[in-house]
């Protein structure tokens, strides 16, 4: 564990108001990790803002005693740009839903993913609306019965991990809430990245989804049915006596049993590379589908790449070396003038 | 050389048109410069289509740049040219219907093939019905630059594409322009061939002029008797792009930029993008509603925050623009209104947004909005927005339009050092007190709530969308709270009144008749009224340009008239605003044909009333 960065406790970032989730609520567990692990990220809590839009996930902010704007559906990465662009000192953190993210503000999470500017993105995933009392959502599983879909949902399901990939996100996540150990890694490796850090966190709503991740949140069903990211370690899951491992047959990702004496990398299981300059592995990774496969955790992809908040600055700087600092008097009289 | 005789003109209009790829409003834009340093009043009004280069020789692609200008006072582009220079048959039969009898049309007669004129729609031969109803100038232009530019390394077609040029030349002595900054502007846009190419058609324009018998006489347009001072040109969009950074300058603030392409409000996108040297942070957006929500953010980060668009844009950033009402942060947003609901016509000009910014946003959701009169006026107005934003913490529209953004007119530069500054005061640790820092808590002149930014220590505090109780802005639902927040949301925008100058007539103070305008009407009511008085009629003529708030002594001095007419390029928006706040009977003028008001029509509306009455 990193150590501390400031005086700073997880009670300091405890706001005055009384949370208000339903109980049981996934986002409980997620809120107190993210609080656990803030004094190690800043030693000024002034330096934090929170964004969210509209949703269960968006009262996140309220329960923060940081600088927080609760903003309107599905916009809060755009809110964030203008932020983090005002200041890029500041440490910037989107919360969103599966919803609020991939449904009404689609198009802001594609381009503040592509800027890749230098925060964190932190969406909910439950499948389903909860504030708006259960409507399918872009996430849920097809044939969801919902109070907008009696008979089932007939919408494919968009995947975050793939949606991120594909917008061409410099860093991609998934954590699980019930694992406060991972999520808090998984916190700590977004907030070290300098860039856009985009993390799903699967969220159980035992309102109107209940259990839908259950066969990953189940401590027993976990091991057999997920699979944690390492850099550098063979893709091995499941318990002594029934091992499996991921080999990839003519691109496609495919499980294999082993033994528990094997040498997964000699079978040919695939040692995680979060660094590829290709996104074809990543993307791999993120089809994989239950129950024949396991559900990645961990980082699937992570690059360098400069900010946008860099090169804006960088323009700006270039622009004052090459014209010299802006003088309005100059600006005015600039071109033909007469003089009357 | 032969030296022709001279003719002094008090005023002079002139329109030229062509395809959209011809050149016009280049040529009307150079044009337009020679004349402002020849030191006229003027006025200018490009009219183009919204087609980049519609099918050439077709009406679609018809571009048009007119201006007028004086040795006096000049308020608009005049309702008919008094020459039309027209470079194809499909420009002339466009165009023709503005033009009085006996007019001046110059056409490049090369172009008037049958082809040509049956792609215009003509079925036969124009010429000779024009050359009955105007004074026709028929100029082998196409023929007369290529012998001007013969032995040149270029190809025919881009030799072609000079012509413009010639006809500025010939343009610029008929009517005794000086051409150096002209030849100034080509010097450094074009290198090689194609300066000399440019250069050498201008500079054969102007002899051709000089030696040949279809033009017996010159003009001459004295410099008009103006304030004195140093001018330039501006237009509209200009102006507005400069107030924005004088305004980062002024107010020792940082300037964010959100925006989304559109028209007629790109040009302020791009003329800001271009002086990040003023450290301002332009952000070209995914869409306008990002734009807007961007903005916010900054406002929030501390920025000074603006978003520019046109209707359709201003329509999606609503929804946002209730939570800048609602989290009460400083904001302007520019409105370059164009004319008709959906894409409409985007190049054309209209005042249809005013219910649109007083009222489009649900609920009740108040806000400070301004209308600049001329091209000028929109960079004191971007200012002016500015300082009512930060001083309310609120966000204010600016009505701009289609008209104002393209016109162009002289503006006298202010001196920078007596513009008003005002430096932005944001919270400090100090502002929290026992019981913690409060967002809500209000100036007691202003209701203004403190501005906090992010990186402040102590200040940490949640805003957003949900009803807040009153002083620590904590969510609640409780129906005190909420009725106590929506009056003071409201009343804090109506004390912006304390900022309002009040209402000045032009002319008596009280009588039969007052011609109240807004906006971009200036110059059409203005020059109506002037004719008017000329003509021995008593007429009043008062113009606003705070709409919300309304200037405090509106209804005294509306009352003081027994007609009030109200020009407006909308169905009657403002005269409904104010017949229902004021109870008293507006007469309603409207038109709603993408074009600004003729000043032949709000004179026609003033005799009208003043005949009856």
């Amino acid at each position: 564990m990193a150590a501390p960065a400031s005086e700073l406790t997880r009670k300091d970032f405890v706001s005055s108001q009384d949370v208000r989730w339903c109980p049981g609520c996934g986002d409980y567990s997620i809120l107190a990790n993210v609080q656990r692990v803030m004094p190690e990220f800043v030693d000024k809590k002034e330096d934090v803002v929170f964004i969210s839009g509209i949703g269960c996930s968006s009262r996140f902010p309220y329960y923060m005693n940081t600088y927080g704007f609760h903003t309107i559906h599905g916009r809060a990465p755009s809110f964030a740009t203008g932020i983090k662009a005002s200041n890029p000192d500041l440490s910037v953190w989107v919360v969103t839903g599966d919803g609020d993210g991939l449904s009404i503000g689609g198009n802001h999470l594609l381009h503040s993913i592509r800027r890749n500017m230098d925060m964190q993105i932190l969406l909910f995933n439950n499948k389903i609306y909860g504030l708006t009392k259960g409507q399918y959502s872009p996430t849920s599983n097809p044939g969801t019965r919902s109070k907008s879909s009696p008979q089932g949902s007939i919408d494919y399901p968009l995947d975050p991990i793939s949606f991120a990939l594909g917008a061409g996100a410099t860093f991609v996540a998934r954590t699980i809430d019930v694992d406060a150990t991972h999520m808090q890694q998984t916190l700590r490796r977004a907030h070290a990245h300098k860039g856009t850090a985009f993390v799903e966190i699967l969220q159980n709503c035992p309102v109107f989804n209940d259990g839908v991740w259950e066969d990953v949140q189940d401590r027993k069903q976990r091991v057999e049915n997920s699979i944690s990211l390492v850099q550098g370690e063979p893709l091995v899951f499941g318990t002594p006596g029934n091992l499996r491992g991921i080999v990839m047959e003519g691109g496609d990702p495919k499980v294999i049993d082993l033994d528990d004496e094997d040498d997964p990398v000699s079978k040919g299981v695939v040692v995680h590379d979060e660094h590829l300059e290709s996104t074809a592995y990543a993307f791999a990774l993120a089809t994989l589908t239950r129950p024949e496969c396991p559900l990645p955790v961990g980082v699937f992809r992570e690059q360098r790449k400069a900010t946008y908040e860099q090169m804006l600055e960088q323009q700006i700087e270039d622009a004052t070396s090459a014209q010299g600092a802006g003088d309005l008097h100059a600006l005015l009289h600039s071109g033909d003038t007469w003089t009357v | 050389m032969t030296s022709k005789k001279v003719e002094k003109r008090r005023e002079v209009s002139i329109r030229f048109c062509g395809d959209s790829g011809d050149g016009m409003q280049l040529t009307g834009t150079k044009f337009t410069d020679e004349t402002a340093l020849a030191g006229n009043d003027l006025s200018t009004f490009p009219d183009f289509p919204a087609e980049i280069r519609a099918p050439a020789g077709t009406m679609a692609g018809v571009s048009g740049y007119q201006i007028h200008f004086a040795s006096e006072q000049v308020y608009t582009p005049s309702d008919s040219p008094d020459v039309l220079v027209a470079f194809n048959p499909a420009a002339a039969r466009a165009n023709i219907g503005d033009l009085r009898p006996g007019a001046t049309l110059i056409i490049n007669v090369d172009a008037f093939n049958k082809k040509a004129y049956q792609r215009a729609g003509y079925t036969e031969d124009p010429l000779p019905d024009l050359r009955e109803r105007f004074h026709l100038v028929e100029i082998p232009l196409t023929t007369l630059n290529r012998e001007a530019l013969s032995g040149l390394d270029l190809n025919q077609r881009a030799i072609d594409r000079c012509k413009n040029f010639f006809a500025l030349g010939l343009l610029s002595w008929l009517y005794g322009r000086p051409m150096k900054s002209t030849e100034r502007w080509l010097e450094s846009k074009f290198k090689g061939d194609v300066l000399e190419a440019n250069l050498r058609t201008l500079r054969a324009g102007w002899a051709f002029g000089e030696t040949t018998e279809l033009f017996p006489v010159s003009f001459q347009v004295p410099a008009a008797k103006i304030e004195s001072g140093t001018y330039r040109n501006i237009t509209g969009n200009q102006a507005l792009a400069w107030g924005i950074v004088a305004a980062g300058q002024l107010m020792d603030r940082q300037i964010f930029f959100g925006a989304y392409p559109i028209t007629p409000a790109s040009e302020v996108l791009h003329e800001v993008s271009r002086h990040r040297n003023f450290g301002v942070k332009t952000f070209q957006a995914e869409d306008e509603i990002a734009a807007v929500s961007s903005s916010i953010g900054a406002s929030f980060a501390g920025n000074l925050a603006v978003t520019v668009s046109s209707g359709p844009g201003i329509v999606l950033k609503q929804e946002a623009l209730g939570l800048a009402v609602m989290v009460e942060l400083p904001l302007v947003v520019i409105n370059v209104q164009r004319s008709g609901p959906s894409t409409g016509s985007p190049t054309k000009t209209e005042q249809g947004d005013l219910f649109l910014a007083l009222y489009g946003r649900h609920s009740e959701s108040p806000m400070p909005v301004l209308a600049p009169s001329s091209a000028g006026d929109c960079f004191t107005t971007v200012l002016e927005a500015f300082r009512i934003a930060v001083k309310y913490m609120t966000p204010v529209m600016v009505l701009s339009d289609s008209y104002l953004a393209n016109s162009s007119e002289p503006w006298k530069i202010p001196d920078v050092d007596t513009l008003p500054r005002a430096p932005i005061q944001f919270a400090t640790a100090d502002d929290s007190g026992n019981e913690g820092f409060q967002p809500y808590e209000r100036d007691p002149e202003t209701l203004a709530r403190p501005w906090a930014i992010p990186g402040e220590a102590e200040l940490e505090h949640r805003i957003g969308g949900l009803t807040k109780e009153p002083v620590t802005g904590n969510v609640v639902y409780d129906p005190v709270s909420h009725a106590e927040m929506m009056r003071l949301r409201g009343e804090k925008v109506d004390r912006v009144s304390a900022d309002v100058p009040p209402v000045e007539v032009d002319g008596a103070d009280s009588g039969d008749l007052l011609v109240l305008g807004w906006g971009s009407t200036l110059g059409a009511i203005t020059a109506a009224v002037d004719e008017a008085r000329k003509a021995g009629q008593m007429v009043s003529r008062a113009h606003i340009r705070h709409m919300n708030p309304l200037p405090s002594n509106l209804d005294e001095i509306l009352g003081r008239f027994k007609h009030v007419l109200l020009p407006e390029l909308n169905t009657g928006q403002l005269s409904m605003i104010l017949r229902s706040r004021f109870l008293i009977d507006i007469q309603s003028l409207t038109k709603l044909a993408g074009q600004p008001f003729l000043v032949s029509e709000i004179r026609d509306a003033i005799d009208s009333i003043l005949n009856n009455s």
